[in-house]
């Protein structure tokens, strides 16, 4: 065999395990990532979904946050306008997750047979305040 | 100041315009002068920018609020060292910075490049002017990119920088990652030069090596630097979390690190010249593809800017730029046909060829994973994102092998490796790799952590016994003592042992992420004097005590600090301090959300890490989230001995380049087998 064959085959075979693993990878570790209305029309469609571990993408709506700090557990309700459901998480969620603001949340985990999302994992970015754009009223007063 | 500022950004937009178009429309050539005249656009454009920098900074260090930039990003009680990060810290003011350095940056390459590259030296300023010159027009046209934009009134006080950007990583982070992409630039330009020249042996390559090193060693520390900002600020006792921002960092340092290893191939062989031109072009395109990751919000991630249309402008520039490109390789295609032909698999060619086909695909990989949001949600219209576990999967057997590779690469022979150079070169650094294996394997270690150990030891003895062969032959030849050997070996062959070096960096790296795998986090909560208990992976127990939380003002912000006792099996190491800070601006009022100091207790083992977590309103009974992380103090040795390696490889002077049969012994030197196919541009 020409040392160009054989370089080829090794090659091919170094190529080959990295769309292997890709592939496979994917397989294995891809997540959903939704926002509330492909969520409920996916689980009204195929109520199989309930049990798929996924992400959701939305707003969490204004006055719906209620801790219990003694179980170190957070309720609060997410929404994208269209469809609204309520999520429960146990563990620590940063101070900012408040009503104050409009909070743009990511949670992880799994969408219940009572419709209830059971989060695993909740990642909170802050809304606008802190990016808003200048105008008068912004700056604090002296 | 804005005033002036403008007016420089638009002489840099029009001399880097102008410089560029003489470079690529007339026939310079023939025209010395016209020739000098571009070279000299790249100090006038460097000129201009150092004025609008100039400006900036003036706004800045005046507290000047109605420039809206000075507003969003500093404040009168920001401590003075902070105010040099503000330059960096917005989108806007980053553009204003990439702009400087790459003028530096394309000034320093005229000025330091010896004359007999005149042939490619004015395109090389064309490019690096026509880059500057795209980087000015993001922020004159770009909505939201003028660092000069004045505000309609003056606020009586600025916004303040980010917390999490108030941290000595943040003032060399962001700068050290863009010096390292801005950087890449002047490779690139000599490699578009050399296509546009006809100039297609080394000569391109011999000019702008010592380019891609320093741009690899600013990738490299950017990197790390980032990850030890990551592993201290966000208080989740990690380093890396495959974020796409990080991956974007993490792309063209792997083709570059491929294409810092295929150019000695080119250099040596004569073979390759196809593949260093696409992998360095590459390069250039993923770093510009990483400006637009973060920059335009395509991908959701933690630490972009915000979004905005500046995002497309480099979508537009990387599209046109891979196009412009890759139709220039393709044209001159025929002329880039090899000197040599592959002898044999077992070789070092090989060796390094599978090392750049591993070290593309794990930035392919990267890449597609990073993409795959964008992805599935075109190709079967649901998003599907992938996370840790999918870049772990892939890339730690790719590492492995690459791992494995770098142990072999430097000890092949070039050409065809004989049955004897194989003996003769791998049975210590083979006896080392079992040996390493079966200790190991007898200290528990199973799977990829083992294999990972057995390599790190195969790698250290193959590094090991060419410092000691090179060491030896000189203490014979010359009649050395081995100190004085060892530095003039260095001293002598800078690129190879500065390579050396590096590897044992990045032994270090794969040792520290070992210890990651074994990372222990709990949580707990605690009344003053309670005390918990967790038991290392090394076998022995840590107890934190928590002595109590204090509160009071500092500079900027109001803190709340738990301190912890922390003792090892009985024996006591001290206190540790985990802060809740809450930052005010200098009317008392809250900015920024609360962000959190940890608290470290840190040795070559292992590191004790404590993130105070808060105190309910009245009570005192306090949250903690413990972590004992394993080795990662290896991180930050690797880094710095992979500094100190890839600084000696590309140190200026040293040998001068001489005449052809000069360069041609020195590249032979040290081999056995004659190198036939070398060419070098004298």
């Amino acid at each position: 065999m020409k040392p160009s064959t054989k370089f080829a085959l090794g090659a091919a075979v170094i190529l080959g395990s990295v769309t292997l693993l890709i592939v496979e990878g994917v397989k294995q570790t891809g997540t959903y990532f939704l926002t509330p209305t492909q969520l409920v029309e996916r689980t009204q469609q195929d109520p199989s979904f309930h049990d798929v571990g996924l992400k959701v993408a939305a707003k969490v709506v204004k006055g719906s946050i209620h801790r219990d700090d003694a179980a170190s557990r957070v309720d609060f309700r997410i929404s994208d306008g269209t469809h609204e459901f309520p999520v429960t998480y146990v563990g620590i969620v940063p101070d900012t997750f408040t009503d104050e603001n409009d909070i743009d949340v990511v949670v992880e985990g799994k969408f219940d047979r009572n419709n209830v999302f059971q989060a695993t994992d909740v990642i909170a970015k802050c809304g606008s305040r802190y990016e808003a754009a200048w105008d008068e009223q912004a700056p604090t007063s002296t | 100041m804005t005033l002036l500022g403008q007016f420089a950004l638009w002489a840099g937009f029009i001399l880097g315009l102008w410089s560029a178009g003489l470079a690529f429309l007339t026939r310079w050539q023939e025209r010395p002068d016209v020739a000098l005249t571009i070279r000299r656009g790249s100090y006038a454009v460097l000129v201009a920018m150092l004025v609008a920098a100039a400006a900036l900074w003036k706004g800045i260090f005046s507290h000047d609020f109605n420039i809206e930039y000075v507003a969003s990003y500093t404040s009168r009680n920001l401590p003075e060292y902070y105010l040099i990060s503000a330059f960096w810290a917005g989108q806007k003011g980053s553009l204003l910075f990439w702009a400087v350095v790459l003028a530096i940056f394309g000034a320093l390459a005229q000025w330091l490049t010896p004359p007999r590259f005149r042939d490619l030296l004015p395109y090389v300023a064309g490019i690096t002017n026509l880059v500057a010159a795209f980087f000015i027009s993001v922020m004159l046209f770009g909505e939201g990119g003028n660092p000069f934009e004045r505000l309609a009134f003056t606020p009586p006080d600025g916004r303040g920088l980010n917390p999490q950007l108030q941290n000595p990583g943040m003032i060399a982070h962001p700068p050290m990652l863009y010096l390292g992409y801005i950087s890449l630039t002047i490779p690139f330009a000599f490699a578009i030069a050399a296509l546009l020249a006809r100039k297609l042996d080394a000569g391109w390559i011999i000019a702008m090596r010592k380019w891609a090193i320093v741009s690899w060693i600013f990738l490299s520390v950017g990197i790390t630097i980032g990850m030890w900002w990551a592993y201290l600020e966000l208080g989740w006792g990690g380093v890396w979390a495959w974020d796409p921002v990080e991956n974007a960092s993490f792309h063209p340092w792997l083709t570059l690190t491929a294409f810092l290893h295929s150019v000695m191939i080119q250099e040596k062989r004569g073979m390759l010249k196809r593949w260093n031109m696409s992998l360095i072009i590459g390069t250039f395109l993923l770093s510009i593809f990483g400006t637009f990751i973060t920059r335009s919000g395509v991908i959701a991630s933690v630490h972009s800017f915000t979004q905005s249309s500046v995002g497309y402008f480099f979508l537009a520039f990387l599209l046109v730029t891979a196009i412009l490109s890759f139709t220039l390789l393709y044209t001159r295609w025929e002329s880039l046909t090899p000197d040599a032909t592959l002898e044999a698999v077992a070789s070092r060619e090989a060796a390094f060829l599978f090392n750049n086909l591993a070290l593309v695909g794990i930035a392919f990989s990267v890449l597609w994973g990073t993409l795959f949001p964008i992805i599935s949600e075109a190709v079967r219209g649901v998003k599907l994102t992938v996370g840790p576990p999918f870049f772990e999967r892939v890339n730690i057997p790719l590492g492995l092998f690459l791992l494995f590779l770098t142990g072999v690469g430097p000890l092949i022979a070039w050409r065809k490796a004989s049955a004897r150079n194989l003996q003769r070169q791998f049975i210590v650094p083979g006896a080392t790799f079992a040996l390493t294996l079966m200790a190991a394997a007898a200290f528990g270690l199973r799977g990829y952590t083992l294999m990972t150990i057995a390599l790190a030891g195969f790698v250290l003895a193959t590094i090991a016994q060419e410092f000691g062969r090179g060491i030896r032959a000189r203490m014979s030849m010359h009649g050395e003592n081995a100190v004085l050997a060892l530095g003039r070996l260095m001293a002598r062959n800078r690129r190879r042992y500065g390579g050396y070096i590096v590897h044992v960096g990045v032994v270090c790296y794969f040792v520290a992420a070992v210890g990651q795998g074994f990372k222990i986090k709990e949580s707990h909560e605690m009344v003053p004097g309670e005390s918990v208990t967790l038991a290392s992976p090394f076998g022995h127990e840590v107890t934190f005590t928590f002595l109590g939380v204090s509160q009071y003002a500092q500079l900027n912000r109001q803190v709340s600090a738990a301190t912890l006792e922390v003792s090892r099996g009985g024996t006591p190491l001290g206190t540790t301090v985990s802060e809740k800070r809450q930052h005010v601006d200098s009317f008392g009022q809250r900015t920024f959300e609360p962000s959190t100091e940890v608290g470290l207790i840190s040795n070559l083992q292992e590191d004790l890490y404590v993130v105070y977590a808060g105190t309910p309103d009245g009570t005192e009974r306090s949250r903690f989230e413990i972590s004992i992380i394993p080795l990662v103090n290896w991180f930050w040795i690797g880094g710095v001995i992979l500094l100190a390696g890839g600084l000696l490889a590309m140190w200026p002077g040293g040998p001068q380049i001489r005449t052809k049969r000069a360069v041609l012994d020195d590249a032979q030197a040290g081999y056995g087998v004659p190198l036939t196919g070398a060419e070098v541009g004298a």
